[in-house]
């Protein structure tokens, strides 16, 4: 292999792929650009999954156990109140003798406070009821971001995965409102399209029960709908506008007020079967016509006069054709794996492609790949944390996570898994992430404790750079105090953090 | 929110490592004494100036060697005297009392047989008892322990042995089984490993290295985060500082002594301690080598009071893969050298001795003329140690537990 090879084969690992793994950099060969265009042609379904439950039936699971707890919790507190009316003469009597002291002194507390333990009682027996039926919100998170990084984990290079990562950030939802989705959601979304056609992405997300909960639709309804008037509620515009936002078009695009009013009436009716009333289909999309704001609308100066459902598909076919949304997502992937400042002629590359394909999502990853301008800057994307811990993992070849200890780790450095703190997902640039490093020496710290006896320093920095790596880099490994310093400085070193 | 918070707890532990069969016994011929021995090894990883640490007040080339870096009797801090020739660090004044008590005794200007300068290989020479690096995958305490139950008769489920910290250290790993504990609290990264950290950044990336040199301005603030600092509600973000350092030593140490105490524990032990490696700004009358050996002393005492009763069958030995130059370097530290100490603490010690074949500090009895040179093999000391203590036969020891030590004669009379 020569050396520019060699070079690129590194470059390629870290920069769209999940980083080296042992015996990467030698097996990308002479041609990483053909490697990384070849893994996209390998399907993306996860066997490990097999075991795991949709979301509408995660959904269920936890609707249920809710369900279960509010029942145990009522029958605890009957049962308390009960015992209590039963011991009732005797306290009584108490009671009367205590009032007749506190008269004498003049005080009435006692009583008080009696009665107050005695609620404090039963409440506490609701509570310990409820409590005895554990959340499976939890666990099924956890056994999801156990597949998923595994998988990174897994892959050869792994640049698919990292776009599975980039589409579920793109389109992301919250495990803090909906943790029994989350990773569901990003298997039938995400994971089904990540490299299919755009519009087909947007349609699975934009119907996808864990965002319409997530962007408040499940409720939302048309001001002039049957359920509208006979409950005087009306429209929620957060879903329609972060969907023409964030999800497609992308900010000052020329969408207005009323196109965002408009696509939220076009959107009334989109919402979830109630996990309670169907024990089949609860959790599952559906259209509910008497949500739906009758008539036809105007979104973007065309009118949409569809009655049904249909409405909002053919919204969503037009933004997802929009030259604006083929810009937004050139320059969204351009920035992630390129650069913070990616080069305008590569995005329009691959913004073009994106409209000559009709929004074909693999050419456009295969557009950037094959263009010099993706491989010529320096490494100066700093990697995500969840990039960065994959990284680490993947050098030492180890394959398995503890998913308590991984989504704790992605909590403490800042980008906790399918948890980001608005619908726009984790930031992408530097200044955004560079304030963790801090965070980051710990963490590299702890991981280099733990692997330091099954880790050579020497081996894995063969690993992840052959020789491509600053002579200062081999050093402060060669003259590390220990394993665990060696692995620790490797890892924060700014030829690991940086793509 | 704590990472921390997410380590499994030590039943989890236990369990995961098989900890919870019973123990093998111990010693088979030292109980037929009626005696239950117990030994800890602890590894100070990173190489321990062990002039710094004891030192000899009494060569007349002290004073020239180190200059105002020299512990002297007299100083600011003045070094505690050991006997007419030797002084210990002031930093400790446990193992002081103890060695005025006959409870430890030190051995000075040993080394392994490794005469290289790596760290890593140096480690792997002193932890697998081996003559070369990198031969072997089993440490010499496993391999004693192995060897009391002759004919391998080692029941495969007891645990013999415990390992302290996430890795066990090599010394202890083997055919004997292991059980290991760690520590609920992790030694974050050590002011050392952000200093090399933040030269490594200031060689090739500004940007992190101003980033991570705030942090460490925000961290020697006493351990007090600035008002307002979003980070100060995590526990794991406080600095290093050497209050931690202290803690962790004394909770890994005291821990490990209150497993060896148990009626049916373990009786042999090991772990290491990380941040020896003192190339800048030594500080070994105050600073960097004063705070470590403060915190082994306070490991000392935790050691001590949680044996309780079984302290007078304790040995707990403290060694380090190799010394450090004996002259200064250009960064008031130094560099990585040859000769240097061992400590050796416990109630079943004859101490109360420096063990020492004193080369001189002139240059041309330096070894290599720069490094202390070593006069005692180390495994004349611990061969001893087994062999008196654990009563491990003599040629075990020199056969499998110390391979190609035959003319390294076990040094006697250490315990009592």
């Amino acid at each position: 292999m020569s050396n520019s090879a060699k070079a690129e084969a590194v470059l390629a690992l870290h920069r769209f792929g999940m980083g080296p793994r042992p015996g990467s950099i030698a097996a990308l060969g002479t041609d990483p650009r053909g490697a990384l265009i070849a893994e996209l042609n390998r399907p993306l379904a996860l066997a490990a999954a097999a075991g795991l439950p949709s979301s509408a039936k995660a959904f269920r699971t936890v609707a249920d156990a809710n369900a279960r707890r509010t029942a145990r919790a009522k029958q605890a507190q009957q049962q308390a109140k009960k015992q209590q009316m039963a011991a009732a003469p005797a306290m009584s009597e108490h009671q009367n003798q205590g009032q007749a002291q506190a008269q004498i002194q003049g005080q009435t507390q006692g009583q008080a406070q009696g009665q107050s333990e005695e609620k404090d009682a039963a409440e506490m027996a609701a509570k310990k009821a409820a409590e005895a039926i554990p959340d499976p919100g939890r666990p099924i998170y956890l056994q999801e971001a156990k597949v998923r990084t595994e998988a990174a984990l897994a892959a050869d290079i792994g640049f698919a995965e990292r776009l599975v990562w980039f589409w579920s950030n793109h389109f992301c939802v919250s495990a803090n409102k909906i943790q029994s989705m989350s990773g569901a959601y990003e298997r039938e979304t995400v994971r089904a399209n990540a490299l299919g056609r755009f519009v087909d992405l947007l349609m699975a997300v934009e119907s996808h029960p864990a965002m319409l909960f997530y962007l408040d639709n499940l409720d939302s309804m048309g001001a002039n709908s049957t359920a509208g008037i006979n409950r005087s509620r009306g429209l929620n515009e957060n879903f329609a506008r972060e969907t023409m936002e964030l999800h497609t078009l992308g900010v000052r695009t020329g969408y207005t007020q009323d196109d965002v009013i408009s696509f939220a009436n076009v959107l009334t009716g989109w919402t979830l079967v109630p996990p309670g009333v169907d024990p089949q289909h609860g959790g599952e999309f559906t259209f509910n016509p008497r949500l739906h704001e009758p008539g036809g609308q105007t979104v973007l100066g065309k009118r949409y006069d569809q009655e049904d459902v249909e409405q909002g598909r053919a919204v969503l076919r037009d933004l997802a054709a929009h030259p604006a949304t083929a810009t937004h997502v050139a320059t969204k992937l351009a920035h992630h794996f390129v650069a913070d400042e990616p080069p305008p002629t590569l995005v329009e590359q691959m913004a073009k492609t994106f409209r000559d394909t009709e929004g074909d999502l693999k050419q456009v990853a295969i557009a950037m790949v094959s263009s010099d301008e993706a491989w010529r800057g320096p490494p100066s994307k700093l990697k995500r944390p969840g990039e960065w811990v994959v990284g680490m993992v993947r050098a030492t070849g180890i394959t398995q996570v503890d998913p308590v200890r991984y989504t704790g780790g992605q909590e403490l450095l800042g980008e906790a898994l399918w948890r980001p703190s608005s619908p726009k997902g984790y930031p992408d640039d530097e200044a955004s992430w560079i304030d963790g490093v801090g965070r980051r020496l710990d963490v590299a710290n702890y991981f280099a404790e733990r692997v330091a006896g099954i880790a050579d320093p020497q081996a894995i920095i063969e690993n992840v750079f052959a020789s491509e790596v600053a002579g200062e880099v081999k050093q402060a490994v060669d003259r590390a105090e220990s394993r665990q310093q060696a692995l620790a400085l490797l890892f924060m070193s700014a030829d690991f953090q940086r793509r | 929110m704590s990472f921390v918070h997410h380590l499994p707890t030590r039943r989890e532990l236990l369990v995961g490592s098989g900890a919870l069969f019973a123990w093998g016994q111990m010693p088979r011929l030292a109980r037929a004494e009626g005696r239950d021995p117990r030994l800890l090894v602890i590894i100070l990883r990173g190489a321990l100036d062990g002039l710094g640490a004891v030192a000899p007040v009494g060569d007349p080339d002290w004073i020239s060697l180190r200059g105002d870096r020299a512990l002297v009797l007299d100083g600011k801090m003045p070094a505690l005297p050991l006997d007419s020739f030797f002084a210990l660090n002031p930093a400790m004044p446990n193992l002081h009392r103890l060695y005025r008590s006959k409870q430890a005794s030190i051995v000075h200007a040993t080394a392994t047989p490794y005469r290289e300068r790596s760290h890593f290989d140096g480690q792997d020479v002193l932890e697998s008892g081996l003559v070369r690096p990198g031969a072997t995958g089993s440490g010499w305490l496993n391999r004693a322990l192995f060897a009391l139950e002759s004919g391998g008769r080692v029941d495969p489920r007891g645990s013999r042995a415990l390992g302290i910290g996430s890795v066990t250290p090599l010394v202890v790993r083997g055919s004997a089984p292991v059980m290991t504990w760690v520590p609920q609290k992790l030694l974050p990264a050590s002011v050392d490993t952000q200093n090399r950290l933040l030269d490594l950044y200031q060689h090739t990336d500004p940007k992190l290295a101003s980033v991570l040199q705030a942090r460490m301005k925000l961290a020697s603030l006493d351990g007090t985060p600035a008002m307002g600092d979003p980070m100060s509600d995590d526990p794991t973000l406080a600095p290093p500082g050497i209050a931690r350092v202290r803690a962790y030593f004394a909770d890994a140490a005291g821990t490990a002594a209150r497993y060896l105490a148990k009626p049916d524990g373990p009786r042999v032990g090991a772990m290491g301690f990380v941040g020896w490696d003192t190339h800048i700004a030594e500080g070994a009358a105050a600073g960097q080598l004063y705070n470590l050996l403060g915190a082994l002393d306070g490991a000392f005492a935790a050691i001590e009071s949680n044996m309780g009763e079984v302290w007078h069958e304790t040995v707990v030995a403290v060694v380090t893969e190799f010394g450090r130059t004996a002259r200064i370097n250009g960064t008031q530290g130094t560099d990585h050298g040859t000769g240097t100490v061992a400590f050796l603490v416990g109630g079943a010690l004859a101490g109360g001795r420096v063990i020492a074949d004193w080369p001189g500090l002139k240059p041309a009895q330096l070894f290599e003329d720069r490094d202390l040179k070593p006069t005692t093999d180390l495994r004349a000391v611990l061969k001893g140690l087994l062999g008196d203590h654990l009563r491990v036969e003599e040629n075990l020891l020199a056969g499998t537990v110390f391979p190609e030590s035959a003319d390294v004669r076990p040094i006697g009379g250490l315990v009592g």
